[in-house]
C-alpha cells in the first residue's frame, strides 16, 4: 500500500513539474509577444500609435574576414538614435546559408524575422515560401524614383521579378581579375596591362606558370556556377530566364566556354588539375603560389591587408564580349507581420542603403556600394584616390547580370555545380556533362511551367 | 491465483512508472519525429507546392530513379567497408598492445584515444590542412620524397580513401577502449594454464582472447557500422560531398535535400530508407550473429 502511494505521489509530482513548465512557456509566450498587442494599443487612440514603440528583428550573415558583427551593432544603434520608437534587435546567424536556414525555420513557425540580409539567388525561394512583401509601395510612399533608380542596374537586376522589387541590394559583389604585378614583370608581361581576351588570359598563364607557382586559379568548389557564369556570359547569354523558371545550360556557347576553363589546366597545364577549393584561392595568391586569380570582390580588403607584394585588379577578359554576374546579400522584409512593423523594417532598410554607409560598409568589407551616389561621398572618394583598385568592380557593372537564381534554385544549381565539377576534375565531356544538367534541371522546373 | 497476478500488475505498472520520465523523452525525440518522417515521406512537400500532396510512393521511386542517390549509397556502402574493418583491427591490436606494455601505459593510452575528444568539426579543419596541396602537412612531407602536389580532397579518385583515412584515425582510439575493457574480463588463469601447456603465442591469441572478444567485437562492429552513416560533419568543412558526388554520403545528402533543396518530402523518404537501412544491420547483427558468439 505505501509502495503504491509512493509511486502515484511520484507520477503527480512528474506530471506538476511538466504542467509547472508547460504554464511557464505559455507565461513568456504571453509577455514576449508585444506584436499581437500593438493592434489593440493603436486602436485605443490615434495619438498613441505614432509614439508606439517598435521592435524589429533582423537576421543577417557575415560572410567576409573582418569583425563586421561590431560594425552591424554599431549602425542598429545608431538607427535607435535616430528613430528612438524602434529598436533593432540585430540577430547574428552564421553563413548565408545558416540564415536562410533560420530564416525559413522561424517562417513555418510563424515567427519570421521582420528584415533580413540573404542571397539575392533566395529571392524565387522566398517567393515560392510565400515569406515576403513586395517593396513597391513602401518605395513609391517614401524614396520614390530618386532612390531606387540610384542603385546600379546590375543589382536591381536579382531584386526585382514579375514587374515588381522584392529585395534592397546591400552587400553586393562581382568577379575580378586579381593579379600579381611582380610575377607579371618576372614574366616579361606588363604589369599595367592584365589579360583582355581569353586567348591572352591562356597565353598570360602559360608563361606565369612555373616550379611553385601556377599562372591561374578560378575556384571550382562552393560557387562553380558563378565562377562559370562569367564565361557563359562573355561567350553568349545569361544562364537563365528572366522569370526564374527555365535554364539554358547546354547552348553550344556554353559548351566551348567550359571547355576554354577546362583546357586551362587540361591543355595549358597553368591552373591545378583537380578541384580548387574557394577558400584556399586568396591564400594561393597572398603566398605567390598563383600569380592571377578570379575571385569576389568581397575579398579585395582581405588581399589589400595581406598581400606583401604590389597586385592588380581588372574587370574580366573577354570573348565576344565582357561580362560578369553579380553575387552577395539583399534586405528583405517579411510577410507574417504589423504594418507598423513592416514601416519600421522599411525605415531601417533606407537608413543602412544611405550613401554615407555604404560608403564605409564598402570601405570596410570590399563589397561593391550598390547607389551611384556612393561613390560621390567625400569618404569614397579619399578613399578611391589612395586605392583605385577598389573602382574596378564598380567600373564592371555596366557589363554586369544577375546571378544563376531560379525556382527551385537548390537542385538546379546542385545539378549544373555537379556536372561542371565532372567536367572539371573527372574528364566528363563538356557537352554530355551540360546536357544532362539541363535535363536535370528541366526535370526540377516542370511543377513551375505549368 | 488471484493475488499473484494482480502482484503482477503491480509490479508492471511501478516499471512503466519507472520508465514514464525516459519513454517521454524518446517518443518526443526519437518515435514521434521517426513516424513524422515516415508520414512526410508520402506527401510532395517542396517550395512548389505549399499544401503538401499525397502522392503514395512516388517519393520512393524518385529515388530509385535518382543518380545522385546510387551514388551517395554506393559511397557510404564503399566507406563503411573502408572504415569498419580496419579501425576495429587497429582498435584490436592498439588494445593488445596498450594491455601488454609495462612502462608509459597511460601515455600510450590517452595518445591512442586523444583522437576520439576532438569535435569531428574540428578534425575536419586540421585534415584539411593536412590535406591540402601546396602548403598541408601531407604535401610537405611527401615532397622530401620527390612526389609532386597530390590533391587529395579535390581528386575524385582519391576523395575518399582521403576521408576514410581520417575517419579511421578517429575512430580506432574509441574501439581501443571497449576492447581494452573487454581483455580486463579475461582472466588470467586462462592464460595461465595455456603457457604451462606451452601452447605458441598467436594460437592463444586466436583460441582464447579473441574468441572471448567476440561480445565486445559483436557490439564495437554495430557502432562502427552505424557511424560509418552517421560521421557527415566533416563534409561540411571539407568537400561540401564534392568534387561531383565523389565524398558525398547518405545523410549529407538528407541535409541539402531537405535545407538546401527544401523537398521534405524526398529528404524524408530518404530518412526512412536510412533508418529502415540502420534497423537491418542492427537486426541482422544481433539475431545472425548473436548466436555464434560464446558469452560467459
Amino acid at each position: 500500500m505505501r509502495s503504491k502511494m509512493k509511486a502515484i505521489l511520484l507520477v503527480l509530482a512528474s506530471i506538476m513539474i511538466m504542467a509547472g513548465c508547460s504554464s511557464n512557456t505559455a507565461n513568456n509566450g504571453g509577455s514576449a509577444a508585444p506584436a499581437s498587442n500593438e493592434p489593440a494599443a493603436a486602436e485605443n487612440g490615434g495619438a498613441a500609435s505614432t509614439d508606439e514603440k517598435v521592435e524589429l528583428t533582423f537576421y543577417y550573415p557575415v560572410a567576409v574576414g573582418g569583425p563586421l558583427t561590431q560594425i552591424i551593432e554599431q549602425m542598429a544603434a545608431d538607427f535607435t538614435k535616430e528613430n528612438p520608437n524602434i529598436t533593432v534587435k540585430p540577430v547574428y546567424t552564421g553563413s548565408y546559408d545558416d540564415t536562410m536556414i533560420k530564416t525559413q525555420a522561424s517562417v513555418q513557425g510563424k515567427t519570421p524575422p521582420d528584415v533580413a540580409v540573404l542571397l539575392s539567388t533566395e529571392l524565387y525561394t522566398l517567393l515560392d515560401m510565400d515569406a515576403i512583401v513586395p517593396l513597391d509601395d513602401m518605395i513609391a510612399a517614401d524614396g520614390g524614383d530618386e532612390y531606387i533608380n540610384d542603385f546600379y542596374p546590375g543589382f536591381m537586376a536579382n531584386s526585382q521579378t514579375g514587374g515588381q522589387t522584392w529585395g534592397i541590394p546591400f552587400q553586393r559583389s562581382t568577379i575580378v581579375l586579381y593579379y600579381n604585378k611582380e610575377a607579371f614583370k618576372a614574366a616579361g608581361l606588363d604589369p599595367e596591362k592584365a589579360p583582355q581576351t581569353w586567348d591572352e588570359l591562356a597565353d598570360y598563364a602559360k608563361k606565369l606558370t612555373k616550379d611553385g607557382q601556377w599562372g591561374l586559379e578560378i575556384p571550382t568548389t562552393g560557387f562553380q556556377y558563378w565562377m562559370f557564369q562569367t564565361f557563359a556570359l562573355q561567350n553568349g547569354k545569361n544562364l537563365m530566364s528572366d522569370d526564374g523558371k527555365q535554364v539554358f545550360f547546354n547552348t553550344p556557347e556554353n559548351v566551348e566556354a567550359l571547355t576554354f576553363w577546362r583546357d586551362l589546366s587540361a591543355v595549358h597545364k597553368a591552373m591545378p588539375e583537380g578541384s580548387i577549393e574557394w577558400a584556399t584561392v586568396p591564400s594561393d595568391f597572398i603566398e605567390g603560389k598563383t600569380a592571377m586569380m578570379y575571385h569576389t570582390t568581397g575579398n579585395l580588403t582581405n588581399v589589400k591587408n595581406n598581400a606583401q607584394f604590389d597586385f592588380g585588379v581588372s574587370i574580366l577578359p573577354a570573348s565576344k564580349q565582357h561580362g560578369t554576374p553579380t553575387g552577395g546579400g539583399n534586405f528583405y522584409i517579411f510577410k507574417g507581420t504589423s504594418e507598423a512593423k513592416q514601416q519600421a523594417a522599411w525605415k531601417f532598410i533606407k537608413f543602412m542603403t544611405e550613401p554615407e554607409r555604404m560608403a564605409q560598409w564598402s570601405i570596410d568589407t570590399g563589397y561593391v556600394a550598390p547607389r551611384e551616389s556612393a561613390y560621390e561621398t567625400e569618404k569614397m572618394k579619399a578613399y578611391t584616390a589612395e586605392f583605385p583598385q577598389a573602382l574596378v568592380a564598380r567600373d564592371q557593372l555596366q557589363y554586369a547580370s544577375a546571378e544563376l537564381s531560379t525556382h527551385n534554385n537548390g537542385k538546379v544549381v546542385k545539378a549544373f555545380n555537379d556536372s561542371l565539377q565532372s567536367v572539371l576534375t573527372g574528364g566528363a565531356d563538356p557537352a554530355a556533362a551540360l546536357q544532362k544538367a539541363q535535363e536535370e534541371a528541366d526535370k526540377v522546373l516542370a511543377p513551375f511551367n505549368k | 491465483m488471484k493475488t499473484a497476478r494482480r502482484n503482477k500488475l503491480k509490479m508492471n505498472a511501478f516499471a512503466w512508472m519507472l520508465l514514464f520520465p525516459s519513454l517521454i523523452f524518446l517518443i518526443l525525440f526519437t518515435f514521434y519525429p521517426v513516424a513524422g518522417a515516415l508520414k512526410t515521406s508520402f506527401y510532395m512537400a517542396d517550395l512548389s507546392t505549399p499544401q503538401p500532396i499525397y502522392i503514395g510512393l512516388d517519393n520512393y521511386k524518385g529515388m530509385m530513379e535518382d543518380d545522385v542517390f546510387w551514388k551517395v549509397f554506393t559511397n557510404n556502402i564503399w566507406f563503411a567497408v573502408g572504415t569498419v574493418p580496419t579501425s576495429i583491427l587497429l582498435a584490436l591490436l592498439m588494445a593488445v598492445f596498450a594491455n601488454k606494455i609495462v612502462r608509459a601505459k597511460g601515455l600510450v593510452r590517452t595518445a591512442f584515444f586523444y583522437p576520439t575528444l576532438i569535435p569531428m568539426i574540428a578534425i575536419g579543419n586540421i585534415w584539411l590542412f593536412i590535406y591540402t596541396p601546396g602548403y598541408g602537412m601531407l604535401s610537405r612531407f611527401l615532397a622530401n620524397f620527390g612526389v609532386g602536389d597530390i590533391n587529395w580532397l579535390g581528386t575524385q579518385s582519391l576523395v575518399m580513401i582521403a576521408m576514410i583515412i581520417m575517419v579511421v584515425w578517429k575512430e580506432a582510439g574509441y574501439f581501443m577502449l571497449f576492447y581494452l575493457a573487454g581483455l580486463q574480463n579475461i582472466s588470467q588463469e586462462m592464460y595461465e594454464s595455456a603457457e604451462v601447456d606451452g601452447v605458441p603465442k598467436w594460437k592463444v591469441f586466436w583460441r582464447i582472447t579473441f574468441p572471448l572478444l567476440m561480445p565486445t567485437t559483436l557490439f564495437v562492429s554495430i557502432i562502427a557500422l552505424t557511424n560509418s552513416f552517421k560521421l557527415v560533419d566533416h563534409l561540411w568543412i571539407m568537400t561540401k560531398g564534392g568534387p561531383d558526388n565523389a565524398s558525398n554520403l547518405l545523410l549529407y545528402y538528407v541535409y541539402e535535400m531537405a535545407f538546401k533543396f527544401w523537398d521534405q518530402g524526398m529528404a524524408s523518404a530518404l530518412t526512412t530508407v536510412m533508418i529502415a537501412l540502420l534497423l537491418l544491420i542492427a537486426a541482422i547483427q544481433f539475431f545472425g550473429l548473436d548466436r555464434k558468439i560464446h558469452y560467459r
